[in-house]
């Protein structure tokens, strides 16, 4: 029975893990629901991952929506071109493309910035010096981030698809020498508040998720510069998979019902 | 003997399979100060963190004004360690915060006082530690080691606590430098009745700023008594400590 004995470590281990996170994860939020709340330091992050994302946020979305409008137009030629292409670039844009990609990137950028800030704060001991201040470093370091992502992912993803849309219209109108105010108005038509809204949606969680990992891995790193390393990398990595994980979920019950 | 302040009780504290604090029983009187001796790594620093609640012991009571804090959680814990100010042993300022920020933070946090007074009161904790305004405005980054310690002592004392915790407040600091801060601990216990409880191993240092030292070897205290009769303690391991003697009954782990 001895090979039982590394699985069960694995699933302990696993375990545990699990649990640790839920509990960082549900004081975290409960600091983020009970005043008081540290303004200025939310307004911060909301410009550290919000404004400073958005050259990065711009430049994926505006290729992405390119790509599709090329994509589509060779696999829709034969077919009628100009109205699958505007439906193409919107709904992908909008449903699944702008708040997978922008969380993603995100996670990239940001995801690890926040890893290796908190982590280096754990290693040199400033979250321990923050306790002896009276201070609660779930409220002063982990709720404002948390907060800033839940409200700056939604408005980046606004943007992404405004952007993308736009990319796709560039490539239609300059390129395959469509109608400009033909293609916006197919545009108009396809777009249903509700698929911004599911993709809006998703974006909020996605930045509860990013800034989460980076909170989490930062928060329990440990060894100095190499032990940040890792939570830097440990936190993209697993944001990175629990947005595309939890982005089939959300799909699922948003369409599939 | 005055009232206790501070009380450890048979504290032990493992990481895995390595125990550190092995039954530390050591007892701190009001506006008393005490000196915890012991060599590197035999786990000074670990008590204050159990103390400050850092670090939770495995067994054992921590009694701070009577209060067993080891059995309170969240806040209630939180208004007794708030008693509490502590100069850490790499200093751990706040690397996002300009210098007189740091030593203002918990003025700022904790009594909410304005950012101007705050400022006014840091700067002249930062002089008690002889640090001029020029040095208000940089950031932790840009101060020599012994300035950011200077800063960590400055936030430490800023609310004036009850009770202040040094972990080897003079190391890293010119002699003349160390003896202003010796005498700005001192200072600081006679005048305001803090408490302290500092950990070094200058032992110049530990004859001026103590009233008591108390000695850590392998997880217990093995000598407690007045600085006064630190050099007739009778114990070979605080002879040895004291006059820095490599042979003696306490062995590095060392390999010739
Ligand atoms: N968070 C921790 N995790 C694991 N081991 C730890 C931790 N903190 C301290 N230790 C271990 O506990 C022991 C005592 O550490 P501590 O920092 O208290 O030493 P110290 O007496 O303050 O030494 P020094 O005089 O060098 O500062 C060390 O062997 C250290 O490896
Ligand atoms: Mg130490």
């Amino acid at each position: 029975m001895s090979f039982l004995a590394p699985v069960g470590r694995v699933l302990i281990r696993f375990l545990v893990a699990t649990g640790r996170l839920v509990v960082f994860a549900l004081t975290a939020v409960s600091h983020c629901l009970r005043p008081p709340l540290y303004g200025g330091l939310i307004g911060r992050q909301i410009i550290q991952i919000g404004y400073f994302s958005l050259p990065v946020v711009g430049l994926t979305a505006i290729f992405t929506g390119m790509v599709l409008a090329l994509q589509s137009y060779t696999g829709f030629a034969r077919f009628n071109a100009e109205s699958a292409i505007a439906g193409v670039v919107v709904l992908s844009m909008t449903r699944e493309l702008g708040p997978v990609l922008v969380g993603l990137m995100v996670a990239g950028r940001v995801g690890a910035a926040i890893a290796a800030e908190v982590g280096t704060m754990r290693v040199t001991e400033q979250i321990d010096a923050l306790t002896t201040l009276s201070t609660n470093p779930y409220k002063y370091l982990i709720a404002p981030r948390l907060i800033a992502g839940v409200v700056t992912l939604p408005i980046l993803v606004v943007v992404a698809d405004v952007i993308g849309v736009f990319g796709g219209y560039l490539v239609s109108v300059y390129s395959l020498d469509f109608n400009a105010a033909n293609y916006l108005k197919l545009t108009w038509g396809f777009l249903e508040p509700f698929d911004a809204i599911s993709g809006i949606a998703k974006a909020a969680v996605f930045g509860f998720l990013v800034t989460l990992m980076g909170c989490y891995h930062g928060f329990h790193s440990r060894g100095g510069a190499r032990g940040v390393g890792t939570a830097a990398t440990n936190a993209v990595v697993s944001a990175s998979i629990l947005i595309l994980a939890s982005n089939y979920i959300i799909t699922t019950a948003f369409f599939a019902a | 003997m005055t009232t206790p302040k501070i009380e450890l009780s048979d504290l032990k504290k493992s990481f895995g399979q390595k125990t550190v604090l092995d039954g530390v029983d050591l007892t701190i009187g009001t506006g008393e100060s005490v000196v915890i001796i012991g060599s590197s790594g035999a786990g000074k620093s670990v008590i204050l963190k159990c103390i400050l609640g850092l670090l939770s012991p495995d067994t054992g009571t921590i009694s701070i004004d009577c209060a067993d804090v080891t059995a309170l959680y969240g806040k209630a814990r939180e208004r007794h360690t708030a008693k509490i100010g502590m100069l850490f042993q790499r200093a751990a300022l706040f690397d996002s915060l300009k210098v007189w920020e740091n030593v203002a933070f918990a003025l700022r946090g904790r009594s909410g006082a304005p950012r101007k007074q705050a400022r006014e009161t840091a700067l002249s904790k930062m002089a008690q530690v002889g640090l001029g305004p020029d040095v208000a405005e940089l950031w932790p980054a840009e101060l020599s080691g012994g300035m950011q310690k200077r800063v960590g002592l400055a936030r430490a004392i800023a609310t004036d606590p009850e009770i202040i915790f040094f972990d080897e407040p003079t190391t890293g600091l010119d002699p003349i430098m160390s003896d202003v801060i010796n005498d700005l601990i001192v200072d600081t216990v006679r005048n305001l009745g803090a408490t302290a409880l500092s950990i070094t191993h200058d032992m110049a240092s530990a004859r001026k700023i103590a009233d008591r030292i108390a000695m850590l070897h392998d997880g217990r205290i093995i000598w407690d008594g007045p600085v006064a009769e630190i050099d007739n303690s009778g114990t070979e391991f605080v002879d040895q400590f004291i006059h820095g003697r490599a042979a003696g009954p306490i062995k590095m782990a060392l390999r010739r």
